[in-house]
């Protein structure tokens, strides 16, 4: 049977239109409230990448990197990553969710605990930033044994012979980073230079599906709306930080920003 | 877990980038790959080539000052007895710190590759302040990454770089100490890699950074293992080469030409940060038994909690305030080639305070840790013991702090 994420995928494409993915930072800013919002904008999202926060991380913008700080500080726990990720597939049973972080809090909660509690949460992909090709060929077979998919990370550095031997060894999804950039960075590269890159990692194998992310916002998501999919992270955590600024309902904006996104690529 | 002979440590590692099989590797985004790459592929052409060694020597001797001197200290050997104690003062290197080999080393590389542009991180302000001399010397628009907390305790070295036309960057985020500093500059490299070198302060971050890095500041044992066939016609029968450890660069350089020694002729021993007396907070992973973990780029013993989340550290002295530690000093711990060990805040300052006033030398925070270790053993050994401490900072830069701890200027 096809992966939820390849559904998610062709469901996308037989609406003539990519997928739209979203990036949330679990615990954020509390473990409910990230429920809560998981919950709402997934009426509206294909995948819901749950990123497990780390306080060190060394590739992502000033956007995430407060949602992740504000998430541990409210005591989020590796385990209660699992247990969101957990309550929401108990409701949306259909819906993909991939864990995002970076390695170093697998290594402490070690690969293969990790990967079973990741199956017992329904948990259907996993990217780590900082574990790249060829370094992460054990834990890729790893996840596969497990029926997780391991999502590779494409940039605009990537060379030829790296990106064949990438796709080669990758799951359903591929990852393209937009541009040289940590997350949240303006898109700083034209939407046709990006599409050509892109173009050129879908001419290897048309099977993939390959998903677009890094500023990606509510002005520029309509100019790559031929990808595959898309992926919005900052933009929503921006969003999270300015309704606790205003003490609004975090739920209700983030989800209205998520409706204008899905909007922009009908 | 073994140490081979005859080869640098710093090339002892598979061809995953690991020492001893689990320390270092790249754990890097893939947008660092290629530059990565690149700068592998750049720095193991050059170190080959007959012209770049030339040139490095070259600026060895006649910009950084080599050879530092090697001096017996006989009015604090003589007070405390016991060893003889001597240290080798890499302060009088242009700069006022061992961190000038390093920046020099990346100045040079970033010409060869082309580059414009030069960016590093920087806890006691030294790694910035040496690069900012180094850029300018060789024409490189230079950016210091530095923590909020470190600027304002080493303001002496932000005001050197400033005049050197480099631009400090203040970093805000977590503990705004070295740690943050680091994070912040590979943010700043993802994004820039295509026009920008990075220098990383230390032997630490991605592998080869801690080879460029080990290269480069193994000048300092070359230098020593001279200086001592010098004074003593032959190497000594009983050796204790005592080094502070940050992330490692000074005891790396000063070590390097000893290694293949017997533990019991010449015994390597690096004194970490032990923070305050009373604080739970240090910066110790080695000597404070942190458990393995991935920081920057590389797998070592990290000072972390349960979840991988790093902790935040504590010490008197920001070049010593970091939470992980070069992966060759693991490789060195786990074949118990060197010991390791930490001094406080308290006994750091003590030392100094000892030492300024036997000596005419002026130790900052980071080797003053060393030199606690030196008294507390030295009265315990025999007179044919030769201590030698690598003296790798100058004080200026801490005047601040000393005056605030001590009371003087
Ligand atoms: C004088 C001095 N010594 C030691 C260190 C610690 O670094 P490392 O362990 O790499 O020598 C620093 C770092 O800033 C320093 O400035």
């Amino acid at each position: 049977m096809s992966s939820l994420i390849n559904r998610a995928f062709s469901n996308a494409k037989n609406e003539n239109r990519p997928a739209l993915l979203t990036y949330t930072v679990a615990g954020d800013n509390t473990k409910k409230k990230s429920l809560e919002i998981l919950k709402s904008i997934s009426n509206y999202v294909d995948i819901c990448e749950l990123g497990f926060p780390h306080n060190t991380p060394i590739a992502d913008g000033g956007q995430i990197q407060t949602s992740a700080y504000r998430a541990i500080k409210n005591g989020i726990k590796i385990n209660d990553v699992f247990s969101i990720a957990k309550n929401f597939k108990k409701i949306k049973k259909n819906k993909p969710i991939i864990l995002m972080g970076y390695y170093n809090m697998i290594y402490q909660y070690n690969e293969n605990k990790f990967l079973e509690k990741c199956k017992k949460s329904k948990v259907d992909g996993l990217i780590v930033v900082d574990l790249p090709y060829p370094e992460n060929k054990n834990f890729a077979s790893k996840c596969k044994k497990k029926g997780i998919n391991f999502i590779q990370l494409v940039s605009p550095t990537t060379s030829q012979i790296r990106l064949k031997k990438i796709i080669k060894d990758s799951h359903d999804m591929i990852y393209y980073i937009s541009m040289l950039s940590t997350t949240g960075g303006k898109l700083k590269v034209s939407p046709k230079k990006i599409l050509e890159k892109y173009n050129k990692i879908k001419k290897q194998n048309k099977s993939k599906n390959v998903v677009i992310g890094f500023g990606i916002t509510e002005k520029t998501i309509k100019s790559l709306k031929k990808a595959d999919g898309l992926v919005v992270g900052s933009a929503i955590c921006k969003e999270i930080s300015k309704s606790i600024e205003k003490r609004q309902n975090a739920v209700t904006n983030v989800t209205n920003i998520v409706k204008r996104l899905k909007n922009k690529i009908l | 877990m073994k140490l081979r002979k005859k080869i640098p440590l710093i090339d002892q590692h598979d061809h995953n980038g690991f020492w001893g099989g689990k320390f270092g590797g790249s754990f890097i985004p893939e947008t660092l790959k290629k530059p990565v790459e690149d700068l592998t592929r750049e720095f193991s052409k050059l170190r080959n080539n007959k012209k770049f060694l030339k040139k490095r020597d070259y600026y060895f001797k006649n910009y950084i000052g080599s050879p530092t001197s090697l001096v017996k200290l006989e009015n604090l050997s003589n007070h405390l007895g016991g060893a003889q104690i001597w240290a080798k003062v890499v302060s009088e290197a242009n700069g006022g710190a061992h961190k000038i080999y390093n920046a020099t080393v990346h100045a040079l590389i970033c010409k060869a590759m082309g580059k414009k542009y030069i960016v590093g991180d920087t806890g006691a302000g030294y790694a910035g302040k040496m690069l900012s001399m180094a850029a300018k010397k060789f024409g490189l628009k230079c950016k210091i990454f530095m923590g909020a907390k470190d600027i304002k305790r080493q303001k002496p070295n932000c005001d050197a770089m400033r005049k050197n036309g480099a631009e400090i960057v203040p970093v805000y985020s977590g503990s705004q100490t070295l740690v943050d500093a680091v994070s912040e500059c590979m943010r700043y490299w993802v994004s820039n890699c295509d026009t920008t070198h990075m220098c990383v302060g230390s032997t630490v971050g991605p592998n080869i950074f801690v080879k460029i890095c080990g290269w480069s500041t193994a000048q300092i044992s070359r230098e020593l293992k001279i200086q001592i066939t010098q004074e003593f016609k032959k190497i000594p029968k009983k050796i204790k080469l005592i080094n502070c450890v940050g992330g490692g660069s000074s005891a790396y350089g000063f070590w390097s030409e000893f290694i293949d020694f017997k533990k019991s002729r010449i015994e390597l021993i690096g004194v970490e940060a032990g923070g305050p007396k009373n604080s739970k907070l240090h910066a110790a992973p080695l000597s404070r038994n942190a458990k393995i973990g991935i920081l920057h780029g590389a797998a070592s013993y990290v000072c972390q909690n349960n979840e991988g989340q790093i902790n935040d550290t504590e010490s008197i002295s920001a070049g010593l305030d970091y939470p992980g530690v070069s992966p060759i000093h693991c490789f060195l711990k786990d074949t118990k080639r060197a010991r390791y060990t930490y001094a406080t805040d308290e006994e750091a300052l003590k030392a100094h305070v000892m030492v300024t006033k036997f000596e005419k030398l002026n130790p900052s925070l980071e080797p003053s840790h060393a030199f606690a270790e030196a008294i507390k053993i030295a009265p315990k050994l025999s007179k044919d013991t030769i201590i030698i401490v690598n003296s790798c900072g100058d004080a200026k830069k801490d005047r601040d702090i000393l005056k605030e701890r001590l009371g003087k200027n």
